[in-house]
């Protein structure tokens, strides 16, 4: 049996989420909580017999810290939002689909498709992981949508409602067509290499002519879906590029299957041959193959997230007096809103009443909330930290402040294709191909042969074909992103991979990124500080702006003050001052003076009075551990900088991790953030690579070559991007990197056997003698060995990384 | 010889039964998530079976 409490050094796990519980206060016998929340589901859960959840897995739930308000999805019961959110609805029964970004564990599948024996209303919840999607069918009777809403809040699963969500949910249809082509290319290439076996042995000189004839038009009729349903895509690209004057990759892939095709019914028609019909087939088979381990994206994962699924879809407007949940969009000018705490401003506003207490730290960067009188502006995208606040819209949504930010045309640009380097390595690999069977047959010609000429060169092109690099590329990037996915990089397609290894410079964002957002602590060590002597120093701290003393001072909580005397503030070391006949002084230990022996990482700030210390305040490390690792051996490697939308304050530390020639700026916009890496990329010709993690970041991180947004809990909200890092992994980039360059070695090494393989198909193909047996051996010992040894090669790598493959 | 084509035939309608029947699984979402399947088949089913 496992314990039900896990202790360690005094801490107490909740048995609900798994949380350290602060102390052992909340319990119910054994089980104990880290708060009241988590206490309440597991009662929940515990009344209706549905405790199976916690013997699923270890602490399945979600934290429950942050309370519910009362009426947050009051707007559900508004008819038309609700008919947005449906997606079918009739007089019985209503059906809709939730994103509910916590399923994570066993146990979420199995309380979400029990969701019945809590609300009998509930006819069925059916879960599908891949995407954290739960679709649900009620009865509209029993139960609506706004209590299906609160219950699933209730367990810790409060669905994501957003805009973006509710425009993109009729576009978000499965792809399933790379199945079915799949599916069509391998049963027909396995058929036709079964009608091709008397060939392979040779002894088709045995098996009467009727049956051959018969065997060949099967393996025509059987290869026509495949070239013209299956290999469609890499004729449709292969035009692309001509219509737009460049060879691609796939215009040699296309040629080669045309023209083995055509050959081979010129060889079936005449019955000169059997052609190669088995090579061809097998060939789009692997390669779609690839190309499906390659593009298999994560599915649950958002990288195209903007401003809208950040704000909620519905506000409370006040009219006369009545308070109504409306529709963001239909937010008007001069309407008058309410907000409540912890929860997003999305239109610029007037304060209007209440106590405002604004965190901008996602869309500015700053770190500090903002304290606002009524009358000054509230701009879109702040938190709203203090209590219920009453706004007059200034402008809509689509016009605020925020939503400028998208309205830069670097957000407009469509993604234009750029050619990668296999494309160009497919340029002029055509090229030589047809030099080479251009040659071939010139020298037939000129020997007078014109069927060995022809011979020739059709074999030529069709042994030559780039399907290996193909093959080797595609199978590499698909281990490379399911690698990377197994250690929390998620990459929005194999293009990210190719682009990482161009870069040599990286931007960095403070806020949240290289630090922690709002988890600077603060700690006190030492003699009892009793309420005169808190009095005292919460009235010193007071006079200084520095942000040290700002955490101090919200750490002793006090609301009055004392008067200070003779006070005096060296910058950046320390305060002393009177206060009551004590000379108090407060700062670093150098300042205070005296010997000391702290072993604690973080700013300590020591308290000295009247000749003796008296104790330690220790503000814990905001910065991410490892990343002062991080940071020194990316240094190595690359040019860094750091933009932080933030102030100066922490400017020394930043220098200290990043180094003295590394590029720091501070009080950055976001258009600044943007504009500086144009900067980097047009003037210094850097390949820049951006990490960031709140909207602020959102223009430099579309700007840059490879944006990399870093996503802190499970369900926080990430900027559009091309990589998306948990925030815990942030500190193997420099290994990331490393392994993504070694792909590309590995794909060279496996693309120079391959064209082993080739030279030896070229050998046959120029004298005009390549046999469709020896085409038969060639196609799959290379493509078979390609697959394996990239296989291998990258395995041992991530090996060699120390990188998770499970 | 000429059995190999009848042969032949009925070999190739049999995977082809085979090929609709995996069309018809992908079209049918059963390719769709490949994690909660594998999970559910462990849920002990006392309870969704009383409802």
């Amino acid at each position: 049996m496992r314990s039900h409490k896990n202790i360690s050094e005094n801490s107490i796990a909740c048995y609900h989420c798994g949380d350290t519980c602060s102390n052992d206060s909340i319990h119910i016998e054994q089980k104990y909580f880290c708060c009241t929340g988590c206490k309440s589901v597991y009662e929940i859960l515990n009344e209706n017999d549905l405790c199976t959840y916690y013997t699923l897995n270890q602490a399945p739930g979600n934290d429950q810290k942050k309370e519910i308000r009362k009426d947050k999805f009051a707007f559900l019961d508004n008819d038309e939002i609700k008919l947005k959110l449906l997606q079918f609805s009739c007089a019985k029964k209503s059906q809709l689909t939730f994103y509910i970004p916590q399923i994570h564990c066993s146990s979420c599948l199995w309380l979400l498709e029990n969701l019945h024996t809590l609300d009998s209303g509930i006819i069925e919840s059916r879960v599908n992981f891949n995407v954290k999607e739960v679709f649900i069918s009620f009865e509209n009777e029993q139960t609506t949508l706004r209590k299906v809403v609160e219950l699933l809040s209730k367990l810790g699963y409060e669905p994501h409602l957003s805009l973006n969500e509710i425009s993109q949910k009729q576009l978000n249809k499965i792809d399933r067509t790379r199945w079915y082509k799949i599916g069509i290319a391998g049963f027909c290439f396995g058929n036709i290499m079964m009608m091709s076996f008397a060939d392979y042995f040779a002894i088709s000189n045995t098996v009467e002519p009727a049956i051959k004839y018969f065997f060949s038009i099967m393996s025509v009729a059987l290869s026509l879906p495949v070239l013209f349903y299956s290999a469609n895509e890499f004729f449709i690209s292969a035009w692309n590029g001509l219509k737009n004057k460049y060879l691609n990759i796939d215009f040699p892939v296309a040629l080669a299957l045309i023209i083995t095709f055509s050959r081979s019914l010129y060889e079936i028609y005449n019955q000169v041959g059997t052609g190669y019909l088995d090579s061809m087939t097998g060939i789009v088979f692997f390669m779609l193959i690839g190309r499906w381990l390659q593009s298999r994206t994560y599915q649950s994962i958002s990288f195209d997230r903007d401003y809208k699924s950040f704000f909620p879809i519905a506000l409370n407007v006040i009219k006369e007096g009545y308070v109504k949940p409306t529709d963001l969009m239909e937010v008007k000018k001069n309407d008058i809103i309410q907000i409540f705490s912890n929860e997003i401003i999305p239109v610029d506003t007037i304060l209007s009443k209440g106590v405002a207490k604004i965190d901008y730290s996602f869309v500015s960067g700053e770190s500090e909330a903002v304290s606002i009188q009524p009358g000054e502006m509230i701009y879109a995208g702040g938190k709203q930290i203090g209590g219920l606040l009453e706004l007059i819209v200034v402008k809509e949504v689509s016009q605020s402040y925020l939503t400028n930010l998208w309205n830069n045309p670097i957000f407009d640009k469509k993604q234009t294709s750029q050619q990668s380097i296999y494309d160009i390595i497919g340029k002029y690999f055509t090229y030589a191909v047809i030099a080479i069977g251009g040659i071939a047959a010139l020298y037939w010609y000129w020997m007078g042969s014109t069927i060995l000429m022809w011979n020739a060169f059709t074999t030529v092109l069709i042994v030559a074909c780039p399907c290996a690099l193909l093959l080797s590329q595609n199978y590499t990037n698909g281990n490379i992103i399911r690698i990377l996915a197994k250690n929390k990089l998620y990459l929005k397609s194999a293009e990210v991979l190719n682009k990482i290894t161009q870069i040599n410079h990286i931007v960095f964002d403070k806020t949240g990124t290289i630090t922690q957002a709002n988890t600077s602590r603060t700690k006190y060590v030492g003699k009892v500080l009793d309420a005169e002597l808190k009095l005292m120093i919460a009235s010193l701290v007071k006079q200084s702006a520095h942000p040290a003393s700002h955490l101090i001072f919200d750490y002793l909580n006090c609301n009055s003050t004392v008067e200070v005397q003779h006070f005096k503030e060296v910058e950046g070391k320390g305060i002393e001052a009177w206060i009551n006949e004590h000379h108090i002084k407060i700062g670093s230990p150098a300042f205070v003076g005296g010997i000391h022996n702290i072993e604690n990482k973080g700013t300590v700030v020591v308290v000295y009075m009247d000749g003796h210390i008296i104790g330690d305040f220790i503000i814990t490390n905001k910065y991410r551990i490892g990343v002062s690792n991080l940071l020194s051996s990316l240094k190595k490697h690359f040019k860094l900088s750091l933009l932080s939308g933030d102030n100066d304050a922490e400017v020394k530390n930043v220098e200290a991790l990043l180094g003295a020639d590394s590029e720091i700026l501070f009080n950055q916009s976001p258009t600044q953030k943007l504009e500086h890496i144009k900067y980097l990329q047009n003037a210094l010709h850097h390949e820049v690579m951006m990490i960031g993690d709140g909207l602020n970041d959102a223009g430099a991180l579309k700007q840059s070559a490879v944006g990399i947004a870093v996503a802190d809990a499970k369900n926080s909200f990430t900027p559009s991007s091309d990589a998306i890092i948990d925030a815990n992994k942030l500190t193997n980039l420099d290994t990331f990197i490393q392994f993504i360059k070694q792909g590309k070695y590995i794909i060279f090494a496996t693309f120079s056997i391959s064209a082993i393989y080739n030279i030896i198909g070229l050998f046959f193909a120029v004298q005009g003698t390549l046999s469709p047996v020896i085409a038969a051996i060639l196609m799959p010992c290379s493509s078979i060995s390609i697959i394996l040894l990239t296989y291998g090669l990258t395995e041992v790598s991530a090996k060699h990384y120390k990188l998770n493959r499970d | 010889m000429t059995v190999i084509i009848l042969l032949l035939i009925v070999s190739i309608l049999i995977a082809g039964g085979f090929l609709i029947a995996f069309l018809w699984s992908v079209n049918d979402g059963q390719f769709d998530d490949d994690i909660s399947p594998a999970q559910r088949i462990l849920f002990d089913n006392k309870k969704t079976n009383t409802k």
